[in-house]
């Protein structure tokens, strides 16, 4: 497939492999649903979590919750894909690492422009899509387009 | 310096047929097969086996009707020739089988079912191996401009080097430039398909056993060092290179940075005395990536070390010489992990039918990768430490 006309980032489809939220990640799940990205974040020492940890891994204490992002970033990694692991993925996606303001990462994909504008440090901001009846999916954006 | 390890050897190793099918095989039956094929090759009756070690070693306590007889039924690469190597310095065991094979498990509409483990954080964004590792790519290539050019010889000299082995699933495909691998269709950016491992189907094993029963082996081959290093599960969070949550630890992109210099100190053996790298190949990133964090070269000039010619036949450090996973076999389940160690070895007992490195007294072999945040480190040694 050549990159020369490549097409604007959008949206997986419905169909495709979707998240099965577990017990822990509900706040997740349903900050989404209400257009709303949170992050597990220890209530005792302020850590992250790269997911909904038991414990938090800086301080060791059962405090993890969830605290409000802002929703915007910076791309710090990204990769397009152009041959999907499952048939209802629809080629290029671009899934990334975007490194919030908050100072910690989050895995996305990338939409709203085409594969070749992808840089690093590319200001994005978070918009959510309905992936089926109960999954909202948190995608970035360029910031402001 | 002295250590436990430095009384147990590998005296048996035995890969079955590879092929992308092996019709009538499951994993269970090509692990026994490998499994077997190892015994003869040490010249060991399966009777004298008291240990197994691997996904199917309680298949094989049975079907080689070894009770009672110790199992470990690990589905893990380097560790569990570890393990194996635990039960005989402690004197658990005196003869250990080491055994994997996948076979009947691959369709042809969906990626292998190891690269898509069910995650709620990455399900919906389409991850898979390929894109996990390029994730890691990318920033490499960011900090210090490394490029699909240098990835893309890393790829053509591992996959000319299976080319040219009988032995491997993709024998006979090449010789490979960097250019054939930079045209080959673009898979997840920055990797094109040659750039990735294949997936394919057969076993591998491999016995251990302790100095006392090894000083009978002329061709017995030696554990120097091992360790290992893990971030966390494979493929379930987001692979951040610079995610360094020990204080004054290494970075995840830097996976195996710490267990090759516990390994080196354990050999009392550094990057200079290795003779010939099996290094694990899912992408050919990877190869660049421990060719530095092994302390093979410093950060930033991995790719350029690949460019001199380095790391082919005839280089300093030849590595993956059989082929490794993007040519010789990826059965998938710990076998393409063992064939690392398997192929060590031989080179070390200067019986590999190709690639075989003149002389070669000290080999490293690795598993794993940045891209599924853990990485095993293993020397080995053709003479007795």
């Amino acid at each position: 497939m050549s990159t020369a006309h490549t097409p604007v980032l959008v949206p997986q489809p419905t169909g495709i492999p979707l998240p099965v939220p577990s017990g822990r990640s509900q706040p997740f799940w349903e900050g989404c649903r209400k257009g709303r990205l949170v992050l597990p974040t220890c209530s005792n020492c302020g850590a992250r979590a790269l997911r909904a940890f038991a414990v938090c891994s800086a301080c060791h204490q059962t405090t993890l919750g969830w605290e409000p992002s802002g929703g915007r970033g910076s791309l710090y990694s990204w990769t397009v894909v152009w041959r999907p692991p499952h048939p209802a993925l629809v080629v290029p996606y671009a899934p990334a690492v975007i490194a919030l303001d908050e100072g910690w990462w989050f895995l996305s994909a990338v939409v709203g422009c085409a594969p070749d504008t992808l840089h690093e440090g590319m200001a994005l901001e978070v918009a959510f899509h309905p992936a089926s009846e109960t999954i909202d999916l948190p995608y970035f954006h360029p910031l402001g387009g | 310096m002295s250590h436990p390890f430095h009384d147990v050897a590998i005296v048996g190793v035995h890969n079955t047929p590879q092929a992308r099918r092996l019709p009538g095989h499951d994993s269970s039956s090509i692990a026994l097969q490998a499994g077997l094929g190892a015994l003869h090759d040490a010249g060991i009756p399966a009777a004298d086996v008291d240990g197994v070690v691997g996904t199917a070693a309680a298949d094989a306590v049975l079907e080689l009707g070894l009770g009672p007889c110790t199992r470990r039924p690990s589905g893990l690469g380097i560790p569990s020739i570890v393990d194996a190597a635990m039960l005989i310095a402690s004197k658990q065991c005196r003869v250990v089988l080491v055994l994997a094979g996948g076979a009947g498990l691959l369709t042809d509409t969906v990626a292998a079912p190891w690269t898509t483990p069910p995650n709620e954080l990455v399900a919906g964004f389409g991850l898979f191996t390929a894109a996990e590792f390029a994730l890691m790519a990318r920033r490499h290539m960011l900090d210090y401009g490394t490029t699909e050019h240098q990835l893309a010889t890393a790829a053509a000299v591992i996959r000319t080097n299976g080319h040219h082995n009988p032995e491997a699933v993709y024998h006979g495909r090449g010789p490979f430039t960097a250019e054939d691998v930079l045209d080959s269709p673009m898979i997840a950016e920055p990797f094109h398909l040659l750039d990735c491992a294949t997936t394919s189907e057969g076993g591998c094993a491999l016995v251990l056993t302790g100095a006392d029963r090894a000083l009978d082996h002329d061709d017995a081959v030696w554990i120097l060092g091992c360790a290992s290093d893990s971030y966390g599960p494979a493929y379930t969070v987001a692979p951040v290179w610079d995610y360094t949550p020990r204080q004054g630890g290494e970075p995840a992109g830097r996976v195996g940075a710490h267990a090759a210099a516990a390994a080196f100190a354990m050999a009392g053996l550094g990057p200079q005395d290795v003779d010939v790298a099996e290094f694990y190949d899912p992408f050919s990133f990877e190869i660049i990536r421990q060719l530095e964090a092994y302390g093979f070269c410093r950060p930033g000039e991995g790719g350029p070390m690949v460019e001199s010619g380095a790391i082919g036949p005839g280089g300093s450090l030849p590595v993956t010489t059989d082929g490794g996973t993007m040519s010789y076999s990826h059965p998938g389940v710990a076998a393409q992990q063992f064939q690392r160690v398997a192929r060590a070895v031989r080179q070390l007992r200067g019986d590999c039918p190709t690639a075989q490195v003149d002389g070669a007294e000290v080999a490293l072999c690795s598993n794993g990768g940045s891209g599924a945040l853990f990485a095993d480190v293993m020397l080995l040694g053709s003479s007795r430490p």
